[in-house]
């Protein structure tokens, strides 16, 4: 159990005013999050009292950093089930994809030599993606395609933007070296089944990779349980920081991935013919690293294993369903999705298209009234022409946001085509 | 009046309903230019097609899908800037940025508001920096355009 009116004093945002003087109703915490006291201060005291470069130097401050910095890693770990080493820190989701997308095309050119080899991809092999993928998850596989030559193919979706999971033996063919879906759809809501996909991707053969950026802020993930070779998410939707990511790579599978990025912190030994490569995570982790954001995404990660992880899913669950189900039943609203998944999880979002009236303006109206939306493509054009649309107006929650913040994004809704006298 | 409603002043939302100059003409005149521009944030997007006779624009029109800001400004542009001149687009041109920018304060000169007609309604949108660049859209697709024409 969740009592969000306690939650929300751990976030001094929340507190203030915006347009016309009216509270904040926070409603785009799938774009970013809000952040609590907790980690505001967390990286604060880092600053006051620690600041150092993170594995290099050996003065005090440069040793508690480094320690900062790991420990951070551990916590994050912890949180998704993995091990220390399975993280390696990366400036947000899209890096880590990328990361991963490059390392493979940088194995196919050679790099990391036979150790590399089960990465290389060519001609004749298939990249598969799912029809629902966010930008960052869909743009990295394609180019990769058009580098490598592969062929990019993809798991469709219904009419309610679920993953079709009947026909994966046939999308998922004995070609794929690589398939990447979305852990829950950054539109929808929809949590992806991840079972069916990694055992029809592991009997192949293939290396799965998970977008979690929408999954690990807002429920429970165990990557070991899972199965997938590689995952990505973000801290700064997850109460965190900005300028901080993860990718988590299954130890085996990071052990062996060409890093994507060169420099400095990453190699072993350097001639001026050749370099060697650290092992992983630092392998992957060139240049001065992010440490006060680090220990920002572990302090929220505390602060939601406070809350529980069950308990915000419950929580996000119920005031998502509030807003899916109040948005559908008004007139000349269409709810992108469905209101109730069946077989399905949902999490915290509602987005919609109101009938004559630009998202953009839909948003208006909100922010009107104080409720912060997402308008827009939300970075998934495809999704959005699967439906029909160009945009639409996404509505998010996060454990600080209350059943009466839910009514009131479906009030305003209602107010919007009346607004612009469209009926 | 909230500055949501001065926002969408009622002209503006007639000139988002009834478009002045929609719908791509073929222009007759000895040059032509034309400019699709898009707002990447939204998907607004807005294709201008001018006609020049020497200086004078003796052919204005226009096609696009978007949110009211973005479709009542170019149909406003296009209703006080068809059939004039050049000097005449780059003044006003200069007038609306300025307008974009006064935060929500009307231009205080009679002749640029006397010059910019309807446009002047989207005054209210200079309190909202989001939407500056929806209310620009046909004005940045007219001024492409005439460079277009003129090279």
């Amino acid at each position: 159990m969740i009592t969000p009116e306690q939650i929300r004093d751990d976030f001094p945002i929340l507190a203030r005013e915006v347009r016309n003087g009216k509270p904040l109703i926070y409603l785009d915490s799938a774009a970013t999050a809000q952040k609590p006291t907790a980690v505001i201060e967390a990286v604060d005291a880092f600053y006051r009292t620690t600041n150092g470069a993170v594995q290099r130097g050996a003065h005090l401050l440069a040793e508690e950093s480094t320690a900062a910095f790991e420990d951070a890693r551990a916590t994050v770990a912890r949180f998704v089930g993995a091990q220390s080493g399975e993280i390696v820190w990366t400036e947000n989701a899209t890096y880590a994809l990328n990361t991963v997308a490059t390392g493979i095309a940088h194995a196919s050119a050679g790099i990391g030599g036979e150790a590399a080899a089960r990465y290389r991809i060519g001609p004749g092999d298939e990249i598969v993606v799912t029809a629902t993928e966010h930008h960052a998850n869909l743009v990295p596989w394609q180019q990769l395609a058009a580098i490598t030559g592969a062929t990019l193919t993809w798991i469709p979706i219904d009419g309610e933007g679920r993953v079709d999971l009947d026909n994966l033996d046939t999308v998922i063919t004995d070609r794929a070296k690589v398939v990447a879906f979305t852990h829950v759809s950054n539109v929808t809501g929809l949590v992806t089944p991840v079972e069916p996909i990694v055992a029809r991707a592991k009997h192949v053969g293939a290396i799965t990779v998970l977008d979690a950026c929408q999954s690990v802020p807002h429920m429970p993930v165990d990557l070991h349980a899972l199965g997938v070779d590689f995952a990505a998410f973000s801290g700064h939707k997850m109460l965190g920081p900005t300028g901080i990511g993860a990718l988590y790579g299954r130890a085996e599978m990071l052990e062996t991935l060409p890093p994507a990025v060169f420099g400095g912190g990453s190699v072993a030994t350097v001639t001026m013919e050749q370099t060697t490569w650290l092992d992983a995570p630092q392998r992957f982790e060139s240049g001065t690293q992010p440490v006060a954001q680090a220990v920002g995404m572990a302090a929220a990660v505390e602060y939601l294993e406070a809350i529980g992880m069950e308990n915000v899913a419950q929580h996000e669950r119920e005031l998502g369903a509030i807003m899916r189900a109040g948005a559908a039943e008004l007139e000349g609203v269409r709810l992108l999705g469905p209101v109730d998944g069946g077989d399905r999880d949902l999490i915290g979002i509602a987005a919609v298209a109101v009938e004559g009236v630009h998202t953009h303006d839909v948003g208006q109206v909100l922010d009107d009234r104080g409720i912060a939306v997402r308008v827009g493509h939300h970075c998934n054009h495809p999704l959005h022409k699967h439906f029909g649309l160009t945009g639409s107006t996404r509505a998010s929650t996060h454990v600080y946001n209350t059943e009466d913040d839910a009514r009131a994004f479906v009030e305003a809704l209602a107010a919007v085509r009346p607004f612009f006298g469209v009926s | 009046m909230s500055d949501l409603e001065q926002m969408y002043q009622q002209v503006i939302m007639d000139h988002a309903k009834q478009g002045r100059g929609k719908g791509l003409v073929d222009a007759q005149s000895r040059r032509i230019g034309e400019s699709h521009q898009v707002n990447t944030t939204c998907g607004d997007e807005v294709t201008l097609r001018v006609g020049l006779n020497g200086e004078h624009i003796d052919s204005l029109s226009w096609d696009g899908a978007g949110c009211s800001i973005s479709q009542a400004s170019v149909s406003a542009m296009t209703e006080i800037l068809a059939d004039t001149d050049i000097d005449t687009f780059e003044e006003a041109f200069d007038a609306f940025r300025e307008l974009m920018h006064s935060r929500g304060e009307p231009l205080d000169d009679e002749h640029l508001e006397d010059l910019l007609g309807d446009a002047n309604a989207f005054v209210g949108v200079g309190k909202y920096p989001a939407r500056i660049k929806c209310a620009m859209l046909g004005w940045s697709a007219l001024r492409d355009a005439l460079a277009k024409a003129q090279s």
